[in-house]
């Protein structure tokens, strides 16, 4: 039950490539995500009487397994990147829209009045003012999400995509614990990498909570 | 299409597939029982500890941010390491072990995050009064914070629940029974109606167990509203937590 180091030093190639799956699938996840977030989003901000059933959809969405997600649309896209990605995406909505939503709600009237105040359309008010205020709480709902997603990431290679699952599952298959080990060490590594560059980018986009952030 | 559809009522109507250790009462029993299992063990690590660094005041944001840290842990990496650990030990029945210790790992974060969260943030003002009314901090907390807190512990308690049923089925892939073997010989065997209907049931299973939750939560909400006349609680417990890996 030892590490077995020589493995590793000759697998280097096989975890960059890895890696580079395991970024491509959650990439186009969290990004397809979002856009579909912000449609939802969008949706229910104007017409607030959407927000409940758009929740209740994606929470529906949010608790069938992964596994069996990943498994229902096998009879139409077979084992393919689509597949893969429809699960991937389904999970990361609910946590994106209430993130979204919360978001802009929470800026406060008064700054919106006065925006409104000086002459700013009801688009300005969105673009220049309520979004950019909520970019907190919207990159908070991302950073979770990308974390979970690349995770879950993990479970797709049982679907015969990429990534770091592939040495989790053929670790399993092969009783060796070294190459399970750099699977999920690899892929907690990349969670807390994308979680901290994530940070940085909220803080880069929203420099005026400098002050109070520390 | 409606030929798969054909298949997958022929997969229920066969009554091999509802007898005996492979039926689905068994696979749904073995199912059950290790989530029931795993989240008992996760409910008494998590719920005292959270409950009391909730109290206190201090050293919680620490642990929070560890906790969101270990949910980075994906519930497959945690099975496939435990896996070989408990065959060199020889527990058996085979994978029950690896597949209990992953859910207990995954009903962790949820229980903990949500407890801590829900008694920290009772309004301090009632924590205050109650204090001056010259009631014990034991008491503060077994008769105002705990009864304020419940429905943010409950919220947490119900998504480890969700989250727990759901990732049960990867038991399958290190030999454990419960509803994911139907996922995962369906798929050895491309036998897909077999995995769809895996999927189906653990889904329903889910969604039953989420439902019923919410419903009894309700029910003592409103017993909880008729009694005391208002929640203390601020800021919405559910938004706090939410992530899945696995």
């Amino acid at each position: 039950m030892t590490i077995d180091w020589g493995w590793i030093g000759t697998h280097f190639d096989e975890m960059w490539t890895a890696t580079g799956e395991h970024l491509v699938l959650t990439g186009i996840a969290v990004t397809l995500g979002l856009v579909i977030a912000l449609g939802f989003a969008g949706v229910a901000l104007r017409w607030r009487r959407s927000y409940a059933p758009i929740t209740w959809f994606t929470g529906v969405l949010y608790t069938i397994p992964s596994l069996a997600l990943f498994t229902f649309f096998i009879p139409f896209f077979g084992l393919s990147l689509i597949t893969a990605e429809i699960a991937l995406v389904s999970y990361s909505l609910l946590i994106l829209i209430r993130n979204i939503v919360a978001g802009i709600d929470g800026v406060e009237p008064a700054i919106i009045e006065s925006a409104t105040g000086m002459g700013l359309t009801r688009r300005g008010v969105f673009l220049r003012v309520q979004l950019p205020l909520a970019l907190p709480v919207i990159i908070a709902g991302i950073r979770i999400a990308t974390v979970s997603t690349i995770g879950l990431v993990t479970v797709t290679s049982l679907i015969g995509q990429g990534g770091y699952g592939v040495f989790i599952l053929r670790g399993i298959r092969r009783q060796f614990l070294t190459e399970i080990l750099v699977g999920t060490v690899l892929s907690v590594a990349l969670a807390v990498l994308a979680d901290l560059l994530l940070a940085a980018l909220e803080r880069l986009t929203t420099p005026w909570s400098q002050s109070e952030a520390k | 299409m409606i030929e798969f559809f054909r298949e997958v009522a022929a997969w229920l109507g066969d009554p091999a597939n509802w007898a005996g250790r492979g039926g689905v009462p068994n696979r749904m029993w073995e199912h059950v029982s290790v989530a029931g299992v795993a989240l008992v063990i996760a409910g008494v690590a998590a719920l005292p500890a959270a409950v009391t660094l909730g109290h206190r005041g201090r050293g919680g944001m620490l642990a929070v941010t560890g906790v969101n840290l270990w949910r980075a842990l994906p519930s497959f990496g945690i099975v496939g390491i435990a896996f070989p650990i408990t065959l060199a030990l020889g527990l058996r029945p085979l994978g029950y072990w690896a597949t209990l210790v992953a859910l207990v790992a995954l009903a962790l974060p949820p229980m903990f995050v949500n407890a801590y969260t829900g008694v920290h943030h009772v309004d301090a003002a009632l924590v205050e009064a109650a204090r001056g009314m010259g009631m014990s901090e034991r008491q503060v907390l077994g008769w105002v914070e705990l009864p304020l807190a419940l429905p943010v512990i409950m919220a947490g308690i119900r998504t480890a629940v969700v989250e727990v049923l759901a990732t049960a089925t990867i038991g399958a892939v290190v030999g454990f029974g419960g509803l994911g073997r139907y996922i995962i010989d369906g798929f050895a065997q491309r036998k897909f109606e077999e995995v769809f209907v895996g999927g189906v049931l653990v889904a329903l299973l889910v969604i039953v167990a989420e439902s019923t939750l919410r419903w009894a939560q309700r029910r003592a909400d409103v017993a909880n509203r008729e009694r005391s006349g208002r929640s203390a609680i601020s800021g919405s417990p559910e938004v706090a937590d939410l992530g899945r890996v696995g």
